[in-house]
C-alpha cells in the first residue's frame, strides 16, 4: 500500500490525472481552455499553489486542530493565491490580463483543497511535495492539450509563448470556431475523456 | 476548553503570518504592478497620442498633488524639448465611468489627441469611441475651453448612436482643461527636468 515518493509524483500524471480521471477542478478546465498559452499558464499557477499549500499543510498537519483544519487550510490556500496573483501582475501582466477572475478562483479549485485534505494532512512533508507536483504538473499538461487541441481545431493556429503563431492547418482551413467558446470545451473534454477511456488501465 | 484556546491561537497565528507576508509581497511588487499596469492598459493610448516622441512617456512620468489625488503626468518630448504631456481624467458614459487619456501641447494649450482608456460602454456603438480616428477629432482644440458635442452647440460630431459616449468623453476631456487649468504652473516647472 505504501507508495515512494517517486510513485506519488507519477501518479498525478496518468493513473489519477484529476480533469480527466477524477474530472475535478473543471470550472478553470473548461473556462481558460481557449489557447495552449492560457492553459499552461493556468496550470503553472495552480501547481504553485498546489505543491505551497500541501507542503505547508503537511508541515502543520499535527499543529492544527481537526475541528477548524478547512479554515486553516483556506487561509494556507487564500495566501498562495494571492500572492500568485501579485506576483503574475508584476511579472507577466498580459497573461494576468486574459485568465483574469481565475487566477482569484484557485482558492475555491477542488483540487487543492481535496489535496490539502486527503493527501496532505496524512502524509510527511516530501510526500506531500510529490503529490503536489505531481498532480499540479498533470493538471498542466491537460489543460495545455485541451487548449492546444481548441486552438488548433478553432483558430488553425498554434500560439507558442514569446513566438508567431504557428499556422497549423495552412490557409484553406476554415477556423472551426464553435471550439473556442464555451460549448466547444464541454466536447473537447469529452472526447479527449472518451479517447483516454480508451486506452486500457494497467492491471 | 484547551481545545477551544488551541484552534483560536493556530488561527490567529497562521492569519496574521500570511497577512503579513501579503502585505510585504504587496508593498515589494506595488511599483512593478503600477508600471506594468501603465504599459498595457495606457500605455496604447498614450502611445498614440505622443507618438511623434521620442522618449519612452511612461518611464519620464511626474507626479502631481491635486487636492487629495495624486495625478501622473506622463511627458513627451518633442524636437528635443519636452512640450506636451498627457494624463487621465474621467467623465460618465452610458455604461459607467470613461477613462480619458488626453494629450496637451504646453506651448498653444491645444490638444493633441485623446484616446479612451477605460470604459464599459455598448459593443460596436460606445465602443468605438477607442477608435484613434474618433480621439484625432480633438486635435487642435483649445483644453481651457469647454468641450462639448455638436447637437449640445460645442465642436464635436456625436458617434452613430452613441451620443451618450460622446458627451461622457467630452466631459471628460473638459475636466481635463479644468486640472490643467489648476495645474499647468506645476507642470511647467517640473517638466523643465525631463530631458
Amino acid at each position: 500500500m505504501a507508495k515512494t515518493v517517486v510513485q506519488e509524483f507519477t501518479k498525478g500524471l496518468w493513473a489519477e490525472v484529476a480533469p480527466f480521471r477524477l474530472v475535478l477542478g473543471l470550472c478553470p478546465v473548461l473556462a481558460v481552455t481557449k489557447t495552449l498559452e492560457n492553459g499552461v499558464g493556468m496550470g503553472l499557477a495552480t501547481t504553485f499553489v498546489l505543491v505551497g499549500s500541501n507542503i505547508l499543510v503537511s508541515m502543520l498537519r499535527n499543529v492544527i486542530p481537526s475541528k477548524v483544519r478547512i479554515a486553516c487550510f483556506i487561509v494556507i490556500i487564500a495566501t498562495f493565491v494571492t500572492v500568485v496573483e501579485l506576483l503574475m501582475q508584476a511579472f507577466t501582466y498580459p497573461l494576468f490580463l486574459k485568465l483574469g477572475i481565475f487566477i482569484p478562483l484557485i482558492v475555491v479549485n477542488c483540487i487543492v483543497l481535496g489535496r490539502a485534505e486527503a493527501f496532505a494532512s496524512k502524509n510527511g512533508v516530501a510526500k506531500s511535495c510529490a503529490d503536489g507536483l505531481g498532480m499540479g504538473l498533470g493538471f498542466t499538461l491537460s489543460l495545455g492539450l485541451l487548449g492546444a487541441v481548441r486552438e488548433i481545431i478553432g483558430t488553425g493556429t498554434l500560439s507558442l509563448p514569446f513566438l508567431y503563431n504557428i499556422p497549423i492547418m495552412g490557409d484553406g482551413y476554415r477556423p472551426f470556431t464553435f471550439m473556442v467558446e464555451a460549448p466547444g470545451a464541454f466536447v473537447a473534454l469529452g472526447l479527449m475523456l472518451c479517447l483516454m477511456n480508451l486506452i486500457p488501465k494497467k492491471a | 476548553m484547551r481545545d477551544m484556546i488551541k484552534m483560536v491561537v493556530v488561527i490567529a497565528v497562521l492569519a496574521s503570518f500570511s497577512g503579513g507576508l501579503l502585505a510585504g509581497l504587496r508593498n515589494s511588487t506595488k511599483e512593478k504592478i503600477e508600471y506594468q499596469q501603465l504599459v498595457f492598459v495606457k500605455g496604447p493610448a498614450i502611445r498614440t497620442i505622443l507618438n511623434e516622441c521620442s522618449n519612452d512617456p511612461i518611464v519620464d512620468r511626474l507626479k502631481i498633488k491635486d487636492a487629495d489625488t495624486e495625478r501622473s503626468f506622463f511627458v513627451g518630448v518633442l524636437n528635443g524639448e519636452p512640450q506636451v504631456v498627457a494624463f487621465e481624467s474621467s467623465g460618465k458614459g452610458f455604461g459607467g465611468d470613461i477613462g480619458v487619456m488626453v494629450g496637451v501641447n504646453l506651448k498653444d494649450d491645444k490638444l493633441l489627441a485623446i484616446g479612451v482608456t477605460t470604459h464599459s460602454e455598448t459593443p460596436g456603438l460606445g465602443s468605438k469611441s477607442t477608435d484613434p480616428a474618433f480621439g484625432a477629432k480633438f486635435k487642435g482644440l483649445p483644453i481651457m475651453d469647454v468641450t462639448k458635442v455638436k447637437s449640445d452647440g460645442g465642436q464635436i460630431d456625436a458617434l452613430t448612436g452613441a451620443t451618450i459616449t460622446t458627451r461622457g468623453v467630452c466631459a471628460a476631456v473638459t475636466t481635463a482643461g479644468d486640472v490643467y487649468k489648476r495645474l499647468k504652473s506645476q507642470i511647467q516647472e517640473k517638466v523643465k527636468s525631463i530631458k
